[in-house]
């Protein structure tokens, strides 16, 4: 599903952040990627998104090679990959209901298959009630559950997530954490970045370790 | 289908989402909603903002309606203009000791002239009659002692005679004549009233450039601040897989809403103040011949005009895309 394939990446004003980097996600596979601050953790999950372009070797998704693609390509394969933040990335002007169908609406989906798989998706992180509020006022934990539910609504492959406990008690990263293994159960491939040792250890999942920028363990 | 395969689908088949391919009538749907999507979403949010839409659409309501404005003025000079071309006649104002029985007899020697076309001879009185009816010194004029008005011959020359030079040498022969005080071409002044008015017709092109570029611009400011006002909008929809022509299109649609709305309050500025000068017009109109009609902007014209000031508000809405759009990414 998901190939890393020599990476390096270097920044011009931070030098090589990735060096080196080799590792295969199978379809259907849940691993977690952890390492210090610092470590290129966020820096390898834009390569997936081509939020960025590695310097030297290769990234395939489903078989694509990344690098080649073309920028007009890049939303398609964006599509593929459902994006999860620390901070959420939501439109606060914007209902939950509004936030969750933005891809479909993308996706160019007409109204009632909008409505029906924004419904399905609020379901399933259990926000099913809450499509009319406003981001603002729920608390971090729905957030993030929204941005889950965002992430999933036009049913992605794979599920990519940045910290998306960061900012969560253990009791709801927890929580959160169980929501992406019922994705996993279904067949979707998921990667998470987080540095919550503790919890990762809790769960029966390859960890992939970064150091300063190099693969220690996978 | 001939065979329906036995192993049920896989759950992470099913999962997938339809990425690209569909039929061509689920693509054209989905261009259909993407559309109308943005169409009226730039819609809602003019009228969210009501106030600043409001004050940019009177700016540009403005410039469009000086320029059209304008140009309507011109229309109707050309109009008059156009009128007075008609009467390509030569006025022969004769000499005051000339009698009017002389006159007549000098009118059929013109007559004879196988150039001429038709001859008219005003005598005085008929001249100050006129000039009591049509003038508005008809009081004034009663208190005159003597008739101070010239016996005056018209003549229209043949329609063949459309040689401007031997028209010209027409009306020398003319003026050599003894019993002619001065000949004049009414010709002359509708030339140089035309030029004047080619001259106007230039300026209004003139104008109308000069505004029009103002209109871009304007557009262009109000959607880079639109733009400015809705990044994070534009960077989270680019991460979740947005093309940009997606981005595009809700700016694009509203530099067309700013442009078509501007061109309505323009059309109602320019026929507001039509109808408020028609009257005196007309009356003025009244006084000569009453052939002069004031023009309105016609169906054709208000098409170019909310054609032209939609295209304006949609390419000055491209210019801010084309150059600050490349720019941001999503991080
Ligand atoms: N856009 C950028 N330009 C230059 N350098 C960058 C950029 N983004 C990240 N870096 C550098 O790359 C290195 C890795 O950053 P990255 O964000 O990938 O770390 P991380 O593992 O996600 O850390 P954290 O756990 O704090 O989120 C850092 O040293 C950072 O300074
Ligand atoms: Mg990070």
């Amino acid at each position: 599903m998901l190939k890393f394939d020599n990476v390096s990446m270097r920044y011009p004003e931070a030098g090589d952040v990735l060096r080196n980097v080799s590792f295969h996600l199978e379809r259907g596979e849940m691993a977690f990627l952890t390492g210090h601050s610092g470590a290129g953790k966020s820096t390898l999950l834009k390569l997936i998104a081509v939020i960025e372009r590695c310097s030297r070797g290769q990234v395939l998704l489903d078989g694509q090679n990344l690098n080649l693609a073309k920028d007009r390509q890049v939303p398609y394969i964006r599509r593929k990959v459902g994006l999860i933040f620390q901070d959420y990335k939501l439109l606060q002007d914007r209902t939950v209901f509004d936030n969750v169908a933005l891809p479909l609406v993308i996706a160019g989906y007409g109204h009632h298959e909008v409505s029906r798989r924004v419904r399905a998706s609020l379901d399933k992180v259990g926000l099913l009630g809450k499509e009319r509020k406003y981001p603002a006022v729920l608390s971090g934990g729905e957030q993030q559950r929204v941005g889950i539910a965002r992430a999933v609504v036009n049913k992605p492959p794979l599920i990519v997530a940045d910290e998306p406990t960061g900012n969560l008690d253990p009791e709801l990263s927890a929580e959160i954490m169980h929501l992406f293994e019922q994705f996993q159960q279904v067949g979707v491939t998921i990667f998470i970045a987080s540095h919550d040792i503790s919890l990762i250890s809790q769960m029966n999942h390859r960890v992939l370790k970064l150091d300063h920028g190099q693969l220690v363990t996978s | 289908m001939k065979h329906v395969t036995k192993k049920p689908l896989k759950q992470e088949q099913r999962w997938q989402t339809k990425i690209s391919g569909g039929n061509f009538v689920d693509k054209f749907h989905a261009y259909r909603n993407l559309h109308a999507h943005a169409l009226f979403s730039s819609l809602g949010r003019l009228v969210a903002s009501r106030f600043s839409s409001a004050m940019t659409i009177v700016v540009l309501a403005i410039a469009i309606s000086l320029a059209s404005g304008f140009y309507i003025l011109v229309a109707n000079l050309q109009q008059l203009a156009g009128n007075l071309e008609a009467s390509n006649q030569i006025s022969l104002f004769l000499k005051d000791d000339i009698s009017e029985g002389k006159a007549s007899g000098f009118a059929n020697t013109i007559r004879k002239n196988p150039d001429i076309q038709d001859v008219k001879l005003i005598t005085k009185e008929q001249a100050l009659a006129e000039f009591q009816a049509y003038s508005g010194f008809g009081e004034a004029v009663k208190t005159l002692e003597k008739n101070p008005l010239p016996i005056v011959i018209q003549v229209w020359p043949k329609k063949s005679l459309e040689n401007e030079q031997a028209l010209k040498a027409l009306l020398d022969d003319f003026g050599r004549m003894a019993e002619v005080d001065f000949a004049q071409m009414d010709m002359q002044w509708v030339k140089r009233l035309q030029s004047i008015m080619e001259v106007a017709r230039r300026g209004v092109t003139l104008l109308s450039l000069l505004l029009g570029a103002g209109v871009l611009f304007i557009t262009a400011n109000t959607i880079r601040l639109e733009l400015h006002n809705r990044r994070d909008e534009v960077v989270i929809a680019k991460l979740v897989g947005a093309t940009n022509g997606f981005i595009h299109r809700p700016f694009l649609y509203s530099g067309f809403w700013i442009g078509f709305f501007s061109g309505i309050a323009a059309w109602f500025i320019v026929t507001t103040i039509m109808l408020i000068l028609k009257q005196p017009v007309e009356n003025l109109s009244r006084l000569y011949d009453g052939a002069f009609h004031v023009l309105f902007l016609g169906f054709t014209e208000t098409l170019a005009l909310l054609f032209i000031s939609s295209v304006l508000g949609v390419v000055g809405s491209w210019i801010v895309l084309h150059f600050q759009l490349r720019q941001l990414k999503p991080e």
